[in-house]
């Protein structure tokens, strides 16, 4: 119940960004040189328990590849409508994906998580690369991922 | 028209092409590579939940197992926050090493898809192996027509050179290229949405789960059912996560499982039309299928060669051909030059010819006797200047020639003459000249002027011809075309062996080699003048007498490869070039010229080859027996006239038998009590003889033309229970002869 809460609340926020209280988010999420082809990326929140609650942004364009993004996909069940619009090319190795969103203040410092799952073609699948939560004291802070992604930042 | 289809999309892609072939040649290895260091159980030993089990044991923090098309399998793990990814040993769930897929491969990878190139490289990877699929069928149907037919599409090939390269790859390796080319097209395809992809089979996440205590892995039934050689991968559920599940991917189909029960929450089997898809995918990768693979790489090696080759093919055909200027069109042409030439000789003088028509200022048309069109509405001259082809047939470029004629309509006013090339030391002189003649009458044409023949590219004798067309159309002509000559060298005559003069039959075996002078002025290659070109033995060396006009040919009896050009000639009476060399003293020099001959070899393999000779024609014949290291089965049949005194090659023979390079040899003497001739030695073994020919074997008759004519007769009559005569042996390419 929570969730669908939150998923209204995320889309009415952007459909109408300057009516409720938002704040303007980058992401900044710079990747290894891993050798690989372009990354599929997932950046997601989830509550303080990791449980999915809504998608962010999905870099990657054949959505027969989404089920290597682990967590996202099973957290979102790859439902169309939950990314849908919300898609982008993938990102090359060693390059930095930047993207500018408007996120509802509520969500901000309280216990919400960023995470970003990533894949690449006959490269592991990484769940939960990065995992960071939204505060605002994390802002400007580089978080380092666990798989191919080198560094993750938001900016309040 | 295939040709086109087939030289031009080739010349543009060659090098995207063999870029393609050679990484492609690259990756083919990595499938057997992987196999031979993978540990691969019996169907049926190890069930999917027994190796988790093992898994489990070593890597408590397993997330996800795969297995690898080739049976390796990896697991990937988390160990005190750390990720890894290790192969394992599915008998003892230990691991083996780290998990580090090749850097290397996967560089050669992209260079195969899509030229590191991104998605506009992969579609011109993939445009590439759509018109590779063209070059394998345009290719396929030049050579069915060049040999005659699809039937004949395995028989030996004739020619040489770049063509004969060319052709022996192609065959071997076009179903393996049309393979990877086809299976890569469709791949491109459907990444490309030009074809549909398969139905996604991928059942949706389960709404619900049981809840229940976790079971271990090992115990869970699914697992227990599923073979480890049908697994893709295995996804752990979260620890300490009841609603997480298994995600089970085999080659059957893909499901999830209650960590709890140990039963499919749910399960999809894998649709036929994505089974088929994905069978595709391993015929073009061999992925689990390494003998595949490899052999489709073997294929692709001969890419590189096959442009190389391909393109020097169309580079010769054009200098040769040499693009005529000014050519006008079928429609519009009032004179039409039509060439028939093997070798493109022929058209030197055609463009001499073509030159000054279309200077007096007519609209000249010059093609292959092979384009004939179908009607030349203005044309009022047509000129057929042709070359002939082996026994009497037609080159190359004038092989469907006959056949399009039937179909040509006759217009109004158009009148024709034909002028023949050749060699009168052959028998069917300029014989398809005179057959092309005929048959242009017999359609209706009329008749400008009556055939002309011209001996050994006589300029005189063309400018002759020349001169007679100009008086009978009143256009200016003076015809000076001068062949460029073949490239001459020096030969200094090392050693010869001389026969035959007791019986007033003069016969020699002559070496020459490079002339010591010259041996210091080695090319940086080693082409220079200080070495010999290359030459096999059953090639012709071109001689130039005293006097400097035509070369006479002998058939050579060794190949560049022995250090030394061999001939054995006969001091024919009054022969000016046989006198000449007969003359000739150790050291003194001669210039010379080599004419390939490459249709005259035995076939390589291991059925019998019947060498069948009289006098100095044992000369190339000895050749070949010197170079079977291989020791195929080789007869020779040889009629000389007295064995003491013109037994050519005695000791040679005799060495070739001991060590098995000859298989048998049957001698007959003329002058002596038996008087007996070579095709007498060959009724004796008739049975013999027709047992080969059935097996296969091929016959290689060398000498002079009356011997030639009665071995024939006798091969047809060993052959006539057979059903079988020398005419179809022929045709199959295992009866040559060089003769003289």
């Amino acid at each position: 119940m929570k969730k669908i809460l939150f998923v209204l609340g995320l889309v009415v926020v952007m459909a109408l960004p300057t009516y409720a209280q938002a704040k303007e988010v980058t992401f900044t999420t710079q990747l290894n040189n891993y050798r690989g082809d372009g990354a599929y990326l997932a950046i997601y929140l989830t509550d303080s328990e990791g449980v999915y609650q809504g998608t962010l942004w999905i870099a990657g364009k054949k959505s027969k590849y989404y089920k290597h993004l682990r967590d996202w996909a099973r957290g979102s069940g790859m439902n169309r409508a939950d990314y849908d619009g919300l898609t982008g090319a993938s990102v090359t190795s060693g390059q930095t994906l930047k993207m500018t969103m408007d996120i509802n203040d509520s969500l901000i410092d309280s216990g919400y998580q960023i995470r970003v799952d990533s894949a690449v073609e006959d490269m592991r699948d990484n769940r939960a690369d990065v995992v960071v939560p939204l505060t605002t004291e994390g802002t400007g802070k580089p978080v380092n991922g666990r798989g191919y992604i080198h560094s993750f930042t938001y900016d309040l | 028209m295939w040709r086109k289809l087939h030289s031009l999309p080739g010349l543009f892609a060659a090098l995207f092409l063999t870029v393609l072939a050679v990484t492609g040649a690259i990756l083919s290895v990595s499938p057997a590579l992987e196999r031979s260091s993978a540990i691969v159980p019996a169907a049926g030993e190890v069930s999917v939940a027994q190796l988790s089990e093992r898994v489990v044991a070593n890597y408590p923090g397993t997330q996800q197992i795969e297995r690898s098309p080739s049976g390796a399998v990896i697991v990937y793990y988390s160990r005190d926050g750390a990720q890894g990814a290790d192969l394992v040993n599915p008998l003892t769930g230990q691991g083996i090493g780290q998990y580090e897929p090749s850097a290397f491969f996967r560089w050669v990878k992209d260079l195969h898809r899509s030229f590191l190139q991104d998605d506009g490289g992969r579609m011109l990877a993939g445009a590439m192996a759509l018109l590779m699929v063209l070059m394998c069928v345009s290719g396929a149907f030049l050579l069915s027509r060049r040999v005659g037919g699809w039937r004949y599409l395995l028989k030996p090939f004739k020619g040489g050179g770049n063509h004969r390269i060319h052709v022996e790859l192609a065959r071997f390796a076009v179903i393996g290229l049309l393979l990877t080319a086809l299976t890569g097209t469709y791949m491109s395809a459907v990444r490309f949405g030009v074809l549909p992809e398969a139905a996604g089979s991928e059942p949706s996440f389960p709404a619900e789960v049981s809840g229940g205590e976790p079971a271990p892995a090992g115990s869970l039934e699914a697992l227990r059912n599923t073979d480890l050689n049908n697994l893709r991968e295995l996804v752990f559920p979260y620890p300490d996560d009841p609603q997480d599940f298994f995600s089970l991917s085999t080659r059957q189909g893909s499901g999830f499982i209650d960590q709890s029960t140990g039963q499919f929450l749910k399960y999809q089997a894998t649709p036929t039309n994505s089974q088929i898809v994905d069978w595709i995918a391993r015929l073009h990768t061999g992925e689990g299928l390494w003998w595949l693979g490899l052999i489709l790489g073997a294929a692709a090696l001969t890419v590189p060669v096959l442009s190389v080759t391909g393109a020097r093919i169309w580079w010769l055909r054009r200098r040769a051909s040499g693009k005529v200027l000014n050519n006008a069109d079928d429609t519009t042409a009032d004179t039409v030059i039509l060439v028939g030439s093997e070798n493109n000789t022929t058209w030197g003088f055609a463009r001499e010819l073509h030159e000054q028509l279309t200077r007096e200022g007519r609209r000249v048309r010059s093609v292959e006797m092979n384009q004939l069109a179908e009607e030349y509405p203005q044309a009022s001259m047509l000129f057929v200047l042709t070359s002939t082809y082996g026994d009497g047939g037609p080159p190359a470029s004038a092989n469907m020639f006959m056949e399009r004629l039937r179909r040509f309509r006759n217009t109004e006013g158009l009148t024709f003459a034909v002028l023949g090339f050749g060699d009168r030391q052959f028998a069917k002189f300029c014989q398809f000249a005179v057959d092309v003649d005929q048959a242009l009458e017999s359609q209706g044409l009329d008749r400008l002027e009556q055939v002309a023949l011209i001996d050994q590219q006589s300029t005189e004798q063309f400018n002759e011809w020349g001169n007679r067309i100009a008086d009978l159309t009143g256009v200016l002509l003076a015809l000076t075309h001068n062949p460029a000559p073949a490239a001459r060298f020096d030969l200094e005559l090392i050693e010869r062996a001389d026969f035959g003069l007791e019986i007033q039959a003069p016969t020699s075996i002559f070496r020459f080699g490079v002339p010591v002078t010259q041996r210091r002025f080695r090319g940086i290659f080693g082409k220079g003048p200080g070495r010999l070109p290359e030459f096999e033995a059953g090639d012709l060396v071109g001689v130039f007498p005293p006097d400097n006009k035509a070369p006479r040919f002998y058939s050579l009896a060794s190949s560049s490869e022995d250090g030394s050009l061999e001939i054995c000639v006969r001091r024919q009476p009054g022969g000016l070039c046989s006198g000449f060399l007969h003359d000739l003293k150790p050291g003194e020099r001669i210039q010379g010229f080599i004419q390939c001959n490459p249709d005259f070899r035995p076939a390589p393999g291991n059925t019998p080859i019947i060498l069948i000779g009289a006098g100095a024609g044992i000369g190339p014949l000895a050749g070949f027996i010197r170079k079977n290291n291989t020791h195929n089965p080789m007869y020779l049949y040889w009629g000389g006239r007295n064995p003491q005194s013109d037994f050519l090659y005695k000791p040679e023979l005799g060495r070739y038998l001991e060590d098995h390079r000859l298989t048998g040899l049957s001698t007959a003497f003329s002058r002596t009590h038996e008087g007996a001739y070579v095709q007498d030695k060959i009724i004796e073994d008739a049975p013999d003889v027709r047992q080969m020919i059935e097996k296969g074997a091929q016959i290689l008759v060398c000498g002079g033309r009356d011997m030639a004519l009665s071995v024939k007769q006798v091969i047809n009559d060993i052959l006539r229970p057979l059903e079988m005569d020398v005419e179809r042996l022929k045709r199959e390419g295992r009866y040559l002869e060089d003769v003289y």
